[in-house]
């Protein structure tokens, strides 16, 4: 048994210090929703005024519901894009053009999201296409498709392709195998991946102001136009619920990718 | 021991008709089949006859193109030349899943979400059988690879001699005519391994079923199959019986590649009656019993196991051109290696040349060993000794 190092004080202060930079805000932040003074720097005691009064404005409701109908729609597309490049990448024949694809498939990963929302927004204009819901859907998906192709081929990496031969030499065609076999072991990271395309749907801003239209505001736009003209203790109880949805879907999306990676070591012992 | 499985059964395959063919009865012809990957070619030609009940060794060094061969066999590549018939139906494109053919993985890919249970019954299913009979089977096949009390274990939860049964059960479930192994044993330990080879042939017999086994351990060959086809560089290099490919190896290749042997490379060949003598350059004139094929034009080889290889301190009498002249060699023992059973001796030759012999150590206590620097006479009789051309 090895005893755990004591802590010095220097390691102890350096830890308390980078905590409460990372989330001492957050912190404040969920405290001062609960704030019963309409001032948003003076503590009036605890209530919860803020949250009521949020549930009443239905402007912010509105785009709450419609940051969640685009988060879950966008992440499903994603999802089945995402899988199916995956897939095709790590699992099909070497077609031509395999390199630019997944170059392609990529790129969004590390363009800047200004460029991906002005060129979207370029794109939406020539087709002449009505913005709103639809628009900020397909942006999102051509945004999150990327992280779920990562995180869907890194996970059909790691399994071993003789599973999928022995289940097509026990009587499976290419397809049942792939369904039978392939997709259980790789569910907990295409679980995974649908959860982090959610939440990055959810908290885009830049992406969905240059491609949304009037009367259908995100919830991250919302939040934005109401902050600039000052900011109402309101906006807190919102971004506390938001923080609470996320944190939910992160530690569900930890989970299933522990599942995933602890299911794949006895498939390969190589 | 005669608890023989039923043979009538619905999960068939899908070439239909008996799916016994009688023991000896031709099942596999692999007429001259070819892969090439890119510009490798990995299988270079190979035509292959298999009966039924046969157990079957595809042995060669890493790269010979054996796992590639049995690939093909499984249907997970297609030969680019050549035609597999099984039972007189040319297989060679059609799919894996459309071959009578269960392939055992060397590393079992066991499907790690599924319990044994399900993993044993999985090609059932996919063959339609009825449930209670995909129990049946299940359960006699858990039996047979006596797995019992395991049954809802995942993988993971399993040690490798229970993973390797798993996936035996799982490829024999489908009662396929044709079973391939895939390195069945390479991941156990020795123990583990002697012991599965026994339980692997007596299924094999048992079952009557038709076993190609891959793999690069000869002595693993040569204990569990009846006939071994010798891969090398894509070509069926020799297919014999595990005696004549020991006893009468084809090339010097072969001869080197299983067991341990001494070569003496020679060049002149000079008939006396039943005999040969070669001049050879480490060991003067060898004389050897006439081979049974005429010997080519060429520069020969005189191999000798070392087995065969006696030590004494002065050696028998021999005298040249009589049918009981044999081939003595004096020398020092250059180096001793005790094996347990056996003791190898390197015996450096007077002329130069080395010479190994192999002795059975047959009493414990053995007063009357030989030393290092000892002189002995390696001695050998001309029958023992296999002439190649090199």
């Amino acid at each position: 048994m090895r005893k755990i190092p004591r802590l010095s004080r220097f390691n102890v202060a350096s830890l308390a210090l980078g905590l409460a930079f990372l989330y001492l805000p957050i912190l404040i932040l969920v405290i001062y929703s609960f704030n019963a003074s309409r001032l948003v720097t003076v503590w009036g005691g605890w209530s919860l005024r803020w949250y009521q009064e949020l549930f009443n404005d239905r402007a912010m409701i509105e785009a709450a519901w419609m940051s969640l109908r685009v988060a879950v729609s966008s992440a499903t597309i994603a999802t089945l894009l995402g899988t199916l490049a995956a897939v095709a990448l790590s699992r099909g024949e070497r077609f031509r053009g395999r390199t630019l694809f997944s170059g392609m498939l990529y790129a969004p990963l590390v363009m800047p999201e200004v460029i991906t929302g002005l060129s979207l927004l370029l794109l939406f204009v020539a087709l002449n296409a009505e913005r709103g819901f639809w628009t900020v859907t397909i942006a999102h998906t051509t945004l999150t498709m990327c992280f779920v192709a990562v995180v869907v081929q890194s996970r059909l990496g790691s399994l071993d392709r003789s599973l999928e031969e022995a289940a097509m030499d026990l009587g499976c065609d290419p397809v049942r195998a792939f369904l039978s076999v392939t997709l259980p072991l790789i569910a907990p990271a295409i679980v995974a991946g649908w959860m982090l395309a959610f939440t990055l749907s959810l908290d885009d801003l830049v992406i969905a102001s240059f491609t949304t239209g009037p009367g259908s505001a995100t919830l991250p736009i919302r939040i934005y136009s109401e902050v600039r003209l000052g900011v109402k203790p309101e906006i807190n109880a919102i971004c506390t619920l938001v923080i609470a949805v996320i944190a939910v879907v992160i530690v569900i999306a930890s989970l299933a990718s522990k599942l995933s990676s602890s299911q794949g070591e006895s498939a390969a012992p190589l | 021991m005669t608890d023989e499985l039923p043979r009538t059964d619905t999960a068939t395959n899908a070439a239909g008709g008996d799916p016994y063919p009688a023991a000896g009865q031709p099942l596999l012809r692999i007429e001259g089949v070819a892969k090439t990957f890119g510009t490798f070619r990995a299988v270079d030609g190979v035509s292959l006859d298999i009966k039924a009940g046969e157990f079957f060794a595809l042995l060669g060094p890493s790269g010979c193109g054996k796992t590639t061969l049995l690939r093909m066999l499984a249907g997970f590549e297609a030969p680019d030349e050549g035609r597999i018939l099984l039972g007189g139906k040319d297989i060679a494109q059609a799919l894996p899943h459309e071959r009578p053919i269960n392939m055992m993985f060397q590393n079992y890919a066991l499907f790690p979400h599924l319990s044994v249970r399900d993993n044993i019954a999985f090609g059932l299913k996919r063959a339609g059988m009825p449930r209670a009979d995909i129990a049946t089977r299940v359960a006699e096949m858990v039996a047979l690879v006596k797995l019992e009390g395991l049954e809802k274990r995942k993988p993971d939860q399993l040690s490798g001699g229970q993973r390797q049964r798993v996936a035996l059960a799982r490829a024999l479930a489908r009662r396929p005519q044709l079973l391939l192994l895939d390195e069945p044993l390479a991941a156990l330990d020795k123990k583990l391994r002697e012991s599965t080879q026994g339980e692997l042939m007596e299924l094999q017999r048992r079952l009557g079923m038709t076993f190609i086994i891959v793999t690069h351990d000869q002595e693993e060959a040569m204990t569990m199959a009846s006939r071994i086809g010798v891969m090398k560089a894509g070509k069926l290099a020799q297919v014999a019986s595990p005696r004549e490919l020991y006893e009468a190896p084809r090339s010097r290749w072969i001869a080197e590649f299983v067991g341990d042997i001494n070569l003496f490379d020679g060049e002149s060949k000079l008939r006396d009656g039943h005999r040969l003598v070669i001049g050879t350059r480490d060991a003067g004139a060898l004389v050897v019993a006439e081979p049974r094929e005429p010997l080519g034009a060429g520069k020969l080889a005189v191999a000798i196991r070392p087995e065969k290889v006696k030590l004494s301190r002065r050696g028998p009498v021999s005298e040249a051109g009589r049918e009981t002249a044999i081939n003595r060699l004096d020398g020092v023992i250059a180096d001793i290696c005790y094996l347990g059973g056996t003791t190898t001796f390197k015996v450096k030759l007077d002329s130069g040349g080395m010479v190994q012999a192999s002795v059975v150590n047959s009493a414990r206590i053995d007063v009357d060993a030989y030393s290092l620097n000892q002189h002995v006479v390696a001695w050998f009789t001309p029958d023992d000794c296999v002439v190649l051309l090199s």
